[in-house]
């Protein structure tokens, strides 16, 4: 039988949170490359063994590591994401980091893809060893414009992000920019198409801009066709397709929280159940929870009434971030859900979010966690 | 000709800090390197063949500001892991 494990991308390394079938005791194991920023750290359901971790030192260039024996040992990608070398007078661009990765379509095993900052999209075909460019968006001619020049970026830098494969039809891919907005391909990357109409942007002149939004985390529902959410830089909507035009749901978030954030949680089987944790987007925007009181808010109608889930969470005077890559969920009955903390703190709810419990604390500033059902 | 390499790369070289390695110019020495150690010129110099921000490479003591360098056999380079923050 899978057993359920938490993976923890840090500031400083991977951590691994492992538990017993009943959720209740809770080991840590690890650090795996201690000292290295980990972005992002994902076990291949499609086989339940292959686990890749986008990982960059301070000094060194970015690269990928692939397990397969669960972190026991590790190989690095004989070639990591990289940009095609600069012909004579054109301006070179380099990987700073591989942010997000994300497994292929379950009818396509072995094929894995990767999200770079500055912007870029890569696909491997052997499971993580070997990587390059998609051509129809690395070498889009509008791709820069979509960026916006790359000047609007969080503090890491302008990022690809939220790669989103549609679980009922492989060549249809979602894809988060970082700022540039989100973006569609219905021929496995060969081409795009932006898909922000109905998506607020306070930061651009234009109110109908078809491009340069700021959308932070963007999830396909798995089980359920055409139903596609995000939390945005500004606000919290839902796509229902055939629609291209996305609704805020965020609207109906309590007045004083507000409807903005960096992750966003899909339920595995209920489409319209999901969860968001708020920051505080406002003044200079200090992306802490509002008045240092932590919270999730979880609907169960689609974004129609949100209710406020605490328990558990400290009442007061905390202020650490949860980034878009570090709050997530696993396939259990009910629901676990798990987020990290800029301040190294893991935290989980085994009843869909009513109360919440910290399984470790002192861990580095969190980048991203995950769940893994190992087999 | 001796590469003396810092602490970051010692995975690629079994934690060798002193290496030997040949080439006419750092490009070469660093398609040698590569050959002996796979995967350590990627950590060290970008998809444009620079150099990466937080690597420093001297030759005789005297830093390289390109792949292009040429190189004498009797030369010794030094690979340096420059200041990188927090």
């Amino acid at each position: 039988m899978a057993r359920l494990a938490v993976l923890i991308g840090t500031r400083k390394g991977l951590f691994v949170l492992a538990c017993d079938a009943q959720r209740r005791s809770w080991s840590l194991e690890g650090p795996h490359f201690l000292g290295q920023v980990v972005n992002h750290a994902v076990l291949d359901p499609r086989d339940g063994r292959t686990l890749l971790a986008a990982v960059r030192a301070g000094h060194l260039g970015p690269t990928v590591y692939r397990s397969e024996d669960f972190g026991g040992t590790w190989k690095e990608a004989q070639t990591p994401p990289a940009f095609r070398k600069a012909l004579a007078g054109e301006r070179g661009e380099t990987v700073s980091h591989v942010f997000w990765l994300t497994p292929g379509h379950a009818s396509q095993p072995g094929r894995w893809y990767a999200g770079t900052s500055p912007p870029g999209l890569f696909v491997s075909e052997d499971a993580g060893r070997s990587w390059k460019g998609v051509a129809g968006f690395n070498e889009n001619p509008e791709r820069i414009a979509w960026c916006g020049g790359l000047q609007d970026a969080p503090p890491d830098g302008a990022t690809l992000h939220s790669l989103n494969v549609d679980p009922f039809d492989a060549n249809h891919l979602y894809i988060g920019i970082s700022a540039g907005g989100v973006f569609e391909s219905r021929d496995a990357g060969a081409t795009w198409t932006p898909l922000n109409a109905g998506v607020a942007a306070d930061f651009l002149p234009d109110p109908d801009a078809p491009y340069g939004h700021d959308p932070h985390c963007v999830r396909v529902h798995p089980a359920a066709r055409d139903v596609v959410y995000q939390q945005n830089h500004c606000g919290i909507y839902r796509l229902d397709r055939a629609a291209n035009r996305w609704l805020r749901i965020g609207e109906r978030m309590p007045r004083e929280i507000g409807d903005i954030g960096f992750p966003l949680v899909l339920h595995p089987r209920d489409a319209r159940a999901l969860w968001v944790f708020p920051m505080d987007g406002g003044t200079v925007w200090p992306r802490v929870p509002i008045g240092g009181k932590p919270a999730a808010y979880g609907s169960r109608d689609a974004g129609e009434s949100w209710k406020r889930l605490d328990t558990g969470l400290p009442p007061e005077q905390a202020w650490f971030t949860v980034k878009r890559q570090a709050m997530t969920h696993d396939t259990l009955d009910p629901v676990g859900l798990y987020f990290g903390t800029t301040s190294g703190e893991v935290w989980a709810s085994f009843d869909e979010g009513e109360r919440w419990e910290c399984l470790r604390a002192h861990l580095p500033h969190v980048y991203s966690v995950e769940t893994a059902r190992v087999a | 000709m001796k590469v003396l390499l810092p602490t970051p790369l010692a995975e690629y070289t079994a934690h060798r800090r002193e290496v030997e390695a040949e080439g006419a110019t750092l490009a070469d020495l660093l398609a040698d390197l590569e050959r002996r150690y796979p995967g350590i010129r990627f950590r060290v110099i970008d998809e444009q063949d620079a150099i990466r921000p937080h690597i420093k490479i001297f030759v005789n003591r005297e830093q390289a500001c390109a792949i292009a360098q040429a190189l004498h056999p009797a030369d010794e380079v030094l690979v340096v892991a420059a200041l990188s923050g927090g």
